[in-house]
């Protein structure tokens, strides 16, 4: 795939907080794991940009992809079910700082 | 307030409908189109997700899975100078025609 800008920045195991970015148009960060802390569970590698591929555009920079572990406590306020449920999300690097 | 599209951990007292469906004809040839469009550069994944998000939230909770696709296909393609809608409402009443 192109090249990122600046390669990854997070490893296996990093603490990571999604950020609310405001973006109006299309995006796949779902909207329950905003503001939410999570762990680097894979690293991808980068991908095409889909912000600026749904509007006929290049992608580039290409951003790398995370596979980040969420814990359902956390994501989900009142959650009832088992203390160890995990939620699995792929997040763009430009969505995650560090936690 | 998520988007209509953006469906993850809505509420619902619904039970999730895991029957599946008979694929109808008109919804294979919806995907065999989208599928060509892709192989010729003219409609990119990410644009289709985008048109089906811009579909009205009435309009999208109204419509099935093929029939968004059918939408924003339409509108991504006029977008794009492909076909213009005169062109394509033409080609429907065309086809109506023949059938009667």
């Amino acid at each position: 795939m192109a090249s990122s800008v600046g390669g990854a920045k997070f490893r296996r195991g990093d603490r990571v907080r999604v950020l609310s970015l405001d973006v109006k148009g299309h995006m796949r960060t779902p909207w329950y794991i905003q503001g939410k802390t999570g762990v680097i569970e894979r690293s991808h590698g980068p991908y095409l940009n889909p912000e600026s591929l749904a509007y006929g555009g290049s992608g580039l920079p290409a951003q790398p992809l995370y596979l980040v572990r969420f814990n359902q406590l956390e994501v989900w306020e009142g959650y009832t079910g088992p203390g160890d449920d995990r939620v699995l999300a792929d997040v763009f690097e430009h969505w995650l700082e560090p936690a | 307030m998520p988007r209509v599209h953006d469906r993850g951990g809505w509420p619902t007292d619904e039970p999730i409908d895991r029957s599946e469906h008979q694929i109808m004809d008109w919804e294979l040839r919806v995907s065999a189109i989208r599928q060509v469009l892709g192989q010729k550069g003219l409609l990119r994944s990410d644009e289709l997700r985008r048109g089906i998000e811009s579909i009205k939230p009435s309009r999208y909770e109204a419509l099935g899975y093929y029939e968004r696709w059918t939408e924003s296909i339409e509108s991504i393609i006029v977008e794009k100078g492909v076909l213009t809608r005169e062109e394509i409402d033409q080609k429907v009443a065309d086809l109506e025609a023949q059938s009667r």
